[in-house]
């Protein structure tokens, strides 16, 4: 099946997401999205397979035009997805998720939940998942949750599948396994969307590679091509792609944390026995696929988290224990993980938001009253030191683009005197150019002597930025390396294999040549 | 009644509603709310029952005189069916157990089933009852004073085997609460009773739960257009109003056609208009659901209040006098001892509830209709993706749980009593959503809900008639205060729809 985009426009309001946008997918072909986090892909795969109607433009199936009301339109015509958040119920089973909207059906609409079994387990045998109907998908790993994503697509007989972003939330050896998949998908003649922003994967599996910048096709790209070029076709510029640093000048160990152990209401230890320090002027990487406890453990810092055992330690201080805003006066910064909702109030302006910790303090408030003109002007200082592109500092902050929200976030965390600097998932969902400024603000505060911890479940950040690597899995520390660990080695901790072990594993993939 | 603290009765999570998953490989949290919560009931029950015991003897009926030559055989018969029953699910259950009890639990298949210990203690009863009626004992009689000691040290051993497993750091297995539960109702039941006026004061059992059954009759349809409207996502506050204009609108088109059957059906109708306002409202407009829902209570009650001052007073012959919907014995097994004339000695209406409860059941958990709707009310989103219009199948249900509401408002004016009055309702829509949340949002579990809610409902009706040492207000207390405990108890351990009271925007 041969599908085709012509002239593919989406408006919203005055915002146009896709600008006459033309794309071909061949049969039996990977080909691959690439663009920055919010160029436009999602939305044209959206337009793609219903859920969006397009403001222009049409869509092709073998030379013939479609038009789709709803995603079952376009389902019926061969074109599955699996979207980046999965599109699964999470109390259902398997097979019930599977069947739904496609239910095999005995007498008077009763289900017939054997039939859906079946397929499940031959779509399973010829792809080789190992998927059990049965399970109830919440609680089934991610990866494995992505399987059942493509059996739903395949049980309707898709011809064309759209995967969104799908190595978001994997581990590097899930990863793999999806690579795998894929080939085997495209050996099977069915052709493949592959959505992202990551240029590592994008050049192992794509067969050709249109690259989508501001809602509009700015070309197409060989898979040879260099990361740095395909980054720099991504972002319309020349990026550099690493980032300059100077060795860390480690200095006391002034943050320890000790056996810091977090139960969920379930009961379940979602963060298990951690021990670790971090020296003034070093950066510790938390590692890990998300979900494994990182959340939990920088919130048992700031002191948001109930049932914490164990010990964190600040210069001396015990931190465990202490209100929020003890914790922040201790000179601790702190980046969460979702800006949106834990780090800016998104109908504030600016300058309120660049005083959210501080609107009770000296010099922005005397007695119950606060200083208007003061803390204008420190927004204004800000706004110019951190490059925040606003209109003005009275626009609500929720208005302002992702990489800026993050910068006024940074601009006011490191706006104290820190004692300790957390930040978590520091650059997700950012656009190349802010990601280069967020990662020089965190060294930067690095080398004023501060102790910097990153949580991050990006492999490239990480290697990026740290000077030692925390790996987390379940909950607890698999072990800590330095920067110069490999990938493969990292991967597969991250995974939960142990350090010397994973060191002898990957070594004896790369001796054997397998590895790409 | 210690149900406060614990799992409802056990039959509550019936078939393949959704379960929490069994985690492992972690320490439980355990909670003192149960041991604490049951000890406070174990010493109120000691002191109550011990302390204040009466020194009369309490007297429970258990037949009804009438009947006595026809129940035998059925009695027989019954008997002989629950003794099959009761040993082949014990069987099954005893079975079960012993091949999952081993250290490799897993949540797959081959452990109990959530049905399965729920229904043999079920069909235990049914036996105990048929046995009774097969002895003929018509009454039982208890030395007030020493059940209830004995019962309150029940209690207090009961609670403090829950301290000493919390204290452990072990969870109390259900059978404690459950059996806690039964040992408080007996206590507090005999205390009550031996109570009252007279020498032998006595109650009848079989009239207490056959009025049980019947005063959930409208309980039992406003919980189950509140499973329908929940699990496809949309907050139903509107129960309340729809039994209120069901019951209105049944009264006076009964009277109007000379028809009780229309008056049914009219009934029906008014439901589904006030899940019409509902609908458009919340689910076209968006506005909140809960808001709005109190909003149409509140037009509800007082359009119904003005229509009944100014017309019905004025002429009560034409307007309302409904008539009744007689009540139907089903043959054979109404004739079975004690269960038959609860069960199978109603109205229409009472029929039609059971009806409702296994249609709305079976639909929701066994057909390609029910997973779509529990789709939609879990992640709207993700139904969306796979082609099932929510907006429709949201519409859709809120109509039909309007129906279903609306007939539940006949019975007040069609088979309790034959006359419309002012807010006749009485707050039962809002007990029903009670019963909702405590059934776990399913139609069985909001069954037995209300079966227990209405219990208590007639229960202080009952006592005020005989006369009891607790004074009425407290006893007309009962329900509500059920209602309180029921539902605090269970916070944390039920989980609503994901979806349930938020709008669906596509995009």
């Amino acid at each position: 099946m041969k599908l085709e985009l012509k002239g593919i426009t989406k408006r919203f309001g005055s915002l146009v997401a896709n600008d006459h946008i033309d794309l071909v997918v061949e049969p039996g072909q990977v080909h691959c999205l690439l663009g920055e986090n919010g160029a436009g892909k999602s939305t044209l795969m959206n337009v793609l397979y219903g859920l969006y109607d397009p403001s222009d433009g049409e869509i092709l199936i073998d030379g013939k035009p479609v038009v789709f009301k709803g995603p079952g339109d376009a389902m019926a015509a061969g074109i599955g997805m699996v979207h980046q958040h999965f599109m699964l119920i999470p109390v259902f089973t398997v097979a019930e998720n599977v069947a739904l909207g496609n239910e095999a059906t005995k007498a008077a609409g009763f289900l017939n939940l054997d039939e859906t079994r079946r397929k499940i387990s031959e779509i399973s045998k010829q792809y080789g998942f190992h998927v059990d109907p049965d399970a109830l998908v919440e609680d089934l790993p991610v990866g494995v949750q992505q399987r059942v994503e493509i059996i739903k697509a395949l049980v309707r007989d898709a011809e064309v599948l759209i995967l969104d972003e799908p190595t978001a939330v994997l581990t590097p050896q899930e990863t793999d396994e999806l690579l795998d998949i894929i080939r085997q998908l495209k050996a099977a003649g069915k052709s493949i969307v592959f959505i992202s922003h990551k240029l590592r994967e994008v050049k192992e599996i794509s067969d050709i590679i249109t690259v989508i910048r501001r809602g509009k096709v700015v070309g197409s790209a060989d898979p040879s091509a260099s990361p740095t070029e395909l980054a720099s076709a991504m972002v319309g510029r020349a990026v550099s792609l690493t980032l300059e640093k100077k060795p860390a000048q480690p200095g006391e160990a002034t943050f320890k944390v000790r056996d810091l152990t977090v139960v969920d209401h379930n009961g379940q230890h979602v963060v298990d026995g951690l021990s670790f320090d971090i020296a003034k002027g070093e950066v510790l990487a938390i590692a890990g696929v998300q979900g494994n406890g990182q959340t939990e453990l920088t919130e048992a810092i700031l002191g948001v988290q109930q049932h914490v055992t164990g010990s964190i330690i600040l210069d001396d201080v015990e931190l465990l224990g202490k209100s929020v805003k003890q914790v922040l006066s201790a000179g601790v910064g702190f980046v969460p993980e979702d800006r949106k909702i834990d780090g800016l109030v998104g109908t504030f302006s600016i300058s309120e938001n660049m005083i959210l910790d501080l609107y009770d303090k000296a010099p922005f408030a005397q007695g119950i009253g606060m200083k208007p003109a003061l803390i204008a002007s420190h927004a204004e200082k800000k706004v110019e030191e951190f490059d925040v592109r606003t209109p003005s500092i009275d626009v609500a902050v929720g208005t302002l683009s992702g990489g800026n929200q993050q910068k006024v976030v940074l601009a006011r965390e490191l706006s104290r005197p820190l004692r300790l600097f957390i930040a978590s998932q520091p650059t997700r969902g950012l656009d190349v150019g802010s990601i280069e400024f967020v990662h020089k603000r965190v060294i930067a505060e690095r080398d004023n002597g501060t102790p910097v911890m990153i949580v991050s479940t990006e492999l490239d950040e990480v290697l990026e930025l740290a000077d030692r690597i925390a790996v987390l899995y379940r909950g607890k520390l698999v072990g800590i390396v330095p920067a110069g660990t490999s990938r493969d080695v990292l991967g597969l901790m991250m995974a939960g294999v142990p350090e010397h072990e994973a060191e002898l594993t990957a070594h004896k993939t790369l001796e054997g040549g397998t590895h790409v | 009644m210690s149900t406060t603290t614990t799992q409802p009765g056990g039959g509550t999570s019936a078939g393949n509603a959704p379960a929490r998953p069994a985690k492992t490989g972690a320490t439980e949290l355990v909670s003192w709310k149960a041991g604490i919560g049951l000890s406070v009931l174990a010493i109120v029950g000691t002191v109550l029952f011990g302390f204040m015991s009466p020194s009369k003897s309490a007297g429970f009926g258990i037949a009804e005189a009438s009947n006595e030559g026809a129940s035998s055989v059925a009695a027989l018969v019954t008997f002989v069916l629950a003794l099959l029953l009761s040993v082949g699910l014990g069987y099954l259950w005893f079975t079960r157990r012993r091949s999952t009890s081993g250290p490799a639990r897993s949540s797959g298949p081959g452990t109990v089933p959530g049905w399965l210990p729920a229904s043999t203690v079920a069909a235990v009863v049914v036996l105990g009852l048929a046995a009774l009626g097969v002895a003929k004992v018509s009454k039982i009689t208890l030395p007030s004073a020493a059940t209830c000691w004995i019962a309150a040290v029940i209690l207090l051993g009961l609670a403090g085997y829950t301290v000493y497993l919390t204290q452990a750091k072990r969870t109390a297995p259900r059978w404690v609460a459950g059996t806690f539960a039964a040992v408080f109702l007996i206590g507090f039941m005999v205390w009550i009773v031996a109570g009252g006026n007279g020498a032998e004061p006595s109650i009848s059992l079989a009239g207490l739960i056959a009025g049980s059954v019947t005063l959930a009759v409208p309980l039992v349809f406003g919980s189950l257009s509140g499973v329908l409207c929940e699990r496809v996502g949309v907050v139903n506050i509107a129960i309340e109003g729809q039994l209120l204009l069901g019951a209105f609108s049944a009264a006076v088109v009964a009277t109007v056609t000379h028809n009780v059957y229309a008056g049914l059906v009219a009934a029906a109708v008014a439901g589904t208009l006030v899940s019409l306002v509902l609908a458009v409202v919340s689910i076209k407009y968006l506005v909140n659901q809960i808001i709005v829902g109190v909003v149409l209570n509140v037009l509800i009650s007082g359009l119904t209040s003005f229509l009944f001052s100014t017309l019905l007073t004025a002429d009560p012959d034409g307007l309302n006098k409904p008539g009744r919907l007689p009540p139907v014995d089903i043959p054979f097994l109404s004739d079975i001892p004690i269960i038959g004339p609860i069960l199978f000695h109603q109205s229409l209406v009472g029929y039609l509830m059971y009806i409702a409860v296994i249609v709305v059941y079976l639909g929701l958990f066994h057909t390609k209709w029910g997973l779509r709707v529990r789709a939609v009310g879990e992640h709207p989103q993700a139904a969306d993706t796979v082609g099932i219009n929510v907006n429709r199948t949201r519409f859709w249900n809120v109509l039909m749980g309007g129906a279903i509401a609306g007939i539940g408002g006949s019975f007040f004016t069609l088979v309790s009593v034959d006359a419309f009055s002012k807010d006749m309702s009485g707050g039962r829509g809002y007990i029903a959503l009670a019963a909702l949340i405590f059934g776990r949002w399913n139609p069985i579990g909001a069954f037995l809900a209300a079966l227990l809610f209405g219990f208590a409902d007639n229960l202080q009706s009952v006592i005020t008639i005989i006369g009891s040492p607790v004074p009425s207000q407290f006893m007309a207390m009962l329900p509500y205060a059920l209602t309180v405990f029921a539902v605090a108890g269970l916070v944390g351990r039920s989980r609503p729809p994901a979806a349930s009271g938020i709008p669906y925007v596509k995009g």
